[in-house]
């Protein structure tokens, strides 16, 4: 218990802060499109740290914050002149910027090496999670005297201060961030300035990138910036929901993170730990794969399993505008293996045909499949949308007879009223298709 | 102790810095200098060519993530390297792994932009983020462990330029030659994919295989420069210079030229300076030369430039006072007669503040538009000229917003477009027809109108 107290607790701390405060503008950010200005911001602080350094000659914090910060603000500000002033697309304005403004503090790193201080971008870089020690309470009961708490770092304070700002300004501001994320235009037509709102949230953002980088590094806040704000963008569609669970995406990565590299080694046998700030990072982006690849909605294999749905749907579709056309030449039935040809041939085809026959729209009968009631429903739905098609490409869109029907195959699928509706506004049943063959009416609804 | 050493090799040694930047740039200083100058030479050309290519495709930030997507593929290189025994200085597995994981993120970053509701912008710093963290988490494994030499892959991060074998500049010079080729062979089907993705797509360009090539090319360039100037700064190398090179020109060749030039002018001025300067990291001088040269050609591009917007826009606000002050005397000829206007009455109409009230006027005198008339104004020949144009536009324009605007009032400039520019004639006629019928129309013989005004009253 001691021992977690004076080694893990304020690491861990520091990092579900950090995490929080990223995580809760990351929304943000990832709703306007401007994920990368947490990067920009994170490499750009560099030249005002080793300024503030310089000037203060010391390693105290107070000078480098404040060096830091002032950088953050200029790029804020170099990247918006160079994109509306110089209309460079923002991608481009963002590295100019900060690539340039990183140089810079890399130079200035070697000044100062030259004039023999030890300044390490290495820890602006990585961040130095491990090194947050205290000499903490003895006790779990005398964690909140007054002594313990005055013990503790002082970058645990202030990423305190910047997680209550950032809670703050979501809470109040909720309604106004919301409208302007999804309709900018529409917020300054109502009378308030969109852009102002912007400013202050990345005026925020490079706060808590300042705050957050001595805990977890620079590049290392970019992903508590995005991953948690990704993770619940794939979730939900309500942005109060994916702030909710981006909190949760953002405490989990830390604290998961954290354990991961203090006792993940030892599982594997090694002995030691790894980055902690690094692991954070490789949790989320974990925790991200996941929900990009699981995700109910939105997730890489709901998207496959609804492609191969309507892709079966539709092969069962084919199959039975097939019986129905056979059913137009004087066969009642049709042999199985030629609806599978129908409906595409090979998997795709028979897949189809067993679906129409799992759903009952085609029946086995002597001499192969034939439709059913509800089949024969569906069947003069699809044949109606083919044919209404091909009589609008034929003409409006201008095509010819016998280079419509493929086109048609494709878009036979699409069967909303009001396309119809649109094609056939004054067709009645029993006119013909440009292939001469009659086009029928609106199948009676089937019964409920 | 050392600073005010360093200070007196650059300051004090003025002319000397001078000559021996001469000497560096002009290839006499040694054969180690020489090598690394073209081998950045070339890294900077083919920076450029590429990166002008993925400005046009919107994608400079790809790079980005690219090059950050490269550490933990050095770091595996180097744990794979030293249990094989090679040792850690193997540089070419360490580039091997290097462009495997580097490949891998920008392959992530499609997957991600592709599949998912995620913007391109969030799926790069998803890649750039969790990457660089596992190179980070493989980079505290390798300190770990005790074999290797692991001074080696500082080098990687923030680029150690003297290094460069004739080796590495050989296979910058290669890679140099390959994108231009690349560029030069297939700049028009990168031109149709960066400016019309859905017309060459329709059209049966091959759009992926055409973005997998410049990504490719991406890859090879950042591989091949991560030794030389550190992989948090080789992406400046493929952003910079193009976007500098884009204020010039609006065409794609002209752009992919001028970028891979000012691309090899950063490499190649860059190391000089740094070869001259002691205790600069090469990697960092280059992108700063390279930022110094983004910001000339943001300043002083002819057209796109700050300096001629600014310019541009002084002149159309000195025209608009120009023409409210001819405007102004017209119309109060016409209104009182006489050709002489008091000039408080035209500083009222024109609105300008009493102490602003001299220097318009001074300058539309200078111009020769006014002439003083005891404490009064009156037109010149010239000015009348130029009022009864200006008067007439104005009207025509007043006329057309009150009874046509419903055409296309949002397209027209109307005090810098002369109203025949932007409506058809027969338009214009009419609206001088009803202009005429009401007697507001400024004769095209403008002297005579004045005289005219003033004889009528």
């Amino acid at each position: 218990m001691h021992e977690f107290l004076s080694i893990d607790l304020l690491p861990l701390l520091a990092g579900a802060m950090a995490a929080l405060s990223c995580g809760l503008l990351g929304n943000l950010l990832v709703l306007r499109r401007v994920s990368m200005m947490g990067d920009a911001i994170s490499h750009a602080v560099l030249p005002g740290i080793v300024v503030g350094f310089l000037v203060a000659g010391t390693r105290s914090p107070i000078p480098i914050f404040i060096g830091a910060a002032g950088a953050a603000l200029v790029t804020v500000v170099l990247v918006e002149v160079v994109r509306t002033l110089g209309r460079v697309e923002s991608g481009a304005a963002m590295g100019v910027v900060f690539s340039v403004m990183f140089a810079l503090g890399v130079a200035l790193i070697e000044t100062a090496a030259a004039r023999n201080v030890d300044l390490d971008a290495d820890c602006v870089l990585y961040g130095q999670l491990e090194t947050l020690f205290w000499f903490p309470p003895d006790s779990w009961s005398a964690l909140l005297s007054a002594p313990t708490l005055g013990a503790v770092p002082r970058q645990v304070w202030t990423l305190a201060g910047v997680v209550v700002i950032a809670v703050l300004f979501v809470g109040l501001f909720f309604k106004e961030l919301r409208l302007a994320a999804f309709d900018p235009m529409l917020a300054t037509a109502l009378g308030f300035r969109a852009r102002w709102l912007d400013l202050v949230l990345m005026a925020l953002v490079a706060a808590s990138t300042v705050a957050a980088f001595e805990a977890v590094g620079s590049i290392l806040v970019v992903a508590m910036l995005v991953c948690p704000a990704a993770t619940a963008r794939l979730l939900t569609d309500r942005l109060a929901t994916q702030i909710g669970v981006s909190v949760v995406a953002a405490l989990a990565a830390s604290v998961g993170g954290y354990w991961l590299a203090a006792w993940g080694p030892g599982w594997l046998g090694a002995t030691g730990s790894v980055s902690a700030a690094g692991m954070m990072a490789v949790t989320g982006g974990v925790l991200f794969a996941g929900v990009f690849a699981l995700a109910p909605n939105h997730g890489l294999a709901a998207r496959v399993v609804r492609r191969a749905a309507r892709a079966i749907d539709e092969a069962a579709e084919d199959a039975l505008a097939s019986c129905y056309r056979a059913g137009e030449r004087g066969e009642s039935s049709v042999e199985p293996g030629a609806l599978r040809r129908a409906a595409g041939g090979g998997l795709r085809g028979a897949l189809g045909v067993r679906a129409a026959l799992a759903r009952g729209e085609l029946a086995r009968s002597t001499g192969g499949l034939a439709l059913t009631g509800p089949g024969a429903v569906r069947a003069t739905e699809v044949v109606r949308s083919h044919r209404l098609w091909e009589s609008f490409l034929v003409e409006q869109a201008g095509l010819r007879p016998d280079h419509v029907h493929d086109t048609a195959m494709r878009l036979e699928h699409l069967r909303r009223a009001a396309d119809h509706q649109r094609l056939a506004p004054e067709r009645v049943a029993g006119v013909r298709d440009p292939h001469d063959r009659p086009i029928p009416g609106e199948p009676p609804s089937p019964a409920p | 102790m050392s600073g005010p050493l360093v200070l007196s090799a650059g300051a004090g040694g003025g002319a000397g810095a001078w000559e021996r930047l001469g000497e560096v740039l002009s290839f006499r200083a040694g054969y180690n200098t020489t090598v690394v100058l073209v081998g950045v030479l070339m890294l900077g050309i083919a920076g450029g060519v590429v990166g002008a290519l993925a400005l046009l495709r919107k994608r400079s930030l790809v790079a980005d993530a690219l090059s950050h997507a490269t550490l933990p593929g050095v770091g595996l290189g180097f744990i794979v390297a030293s249990s094989l025994g090679a040792g850690g200085k193997n540089v070419s597995v360490l580039l091997t792994g290097a462009a495997v994981t580097g490949a891998l993120g920008v392959l992530c970053v499609q997957a991600i932009a592709r599949w998912s509701r995620l913007a391109q912008d969030a799926a790069i710093a998803i890649v750039l983020s969790v990457f660089f963290g596992a190179g980070v988490v493989i980079l505290s494994v390798v300190q770990g462990m005790s074999a290797g030499n692991q001074g080696g892959l500082k080098a990687f991060i923030y680029g150690q330029t003297a290094a460069m074998s004739v080796g590495d500049a050989a296979l910058m010079g290669a890679i140099a030659l390959l994108s231009a080729g690349a560029a030069v062979l297939l700049l028009k089907e990168f031109a149709v994919v960066a400016f019309d993705e859905g017309f060459a797509r329709a059209t049966g360009w091959p759009v992926m295989a055409l973005d997998l090539a410049g990504m490719a090319l991406i890859v090879l360039v950042t591989v091949a420069g991560l030794q030389a100037v550190g992989l948090l700064l080789i992406v400046a190398i493929l952003i910079v210079p193009p976007a500098a090179a884009r204020f010039w020109t609006d065409r794609v060749g002209g752009l992919v030229l001028l970028s891979a030039v000012l691309g090899g002018a950063s490499g190649l001025l860059g190391a000089g300076a740094s070869a001259v300067l002691p205790g600069k990291p090469t990697g960092a001088v280059i992108v700063l030369v390279a930022g110094g040269l983004f910001l000339l050609s943001m300043l002083l591009a002819p057209r796109r430039g700050l300096l001629a917007a600014g310019l541009r826009r002084a002149r159309l606000r000195w025209r608009v006072i120009e023409d409210h002050a001819l405007r102004a005397m017209l119309e109060h000829t016409d209104t009182h007669g006489g050709a002489r206007v008091p000039r408080g009455a035209l500083a009222r109409a024109c609105g300008w503040g009493g102490s602003l009230a001299s220097w318009p006027l001074r300058v539309l005198i200078a111009r020769g538009l006014l002439r003083r008339e005891g404490g009064d104004m009156a037109l010149t020949p010239a000015g009348a000229a130029r009022a009864a144009a200006v008067t007439r536009n104005h009207r025509l324009w007043e006329r057309y917003l009150i009874e046509r605007a419903d055409i296309a009032p949002s397209h027209v400039d109307f005090s810098a477009d002369l109203v025949e520019h932007v409506l058809s004639p027969s338009i214009v006629a009419a609206l001088e027809n009803a202009l005429r019928a009401e007697g507001r129309l400024p004769s095209p013989h403008p002297l005579s109108a004045v005289e005219e005004s003033g004889a009528r009253r």
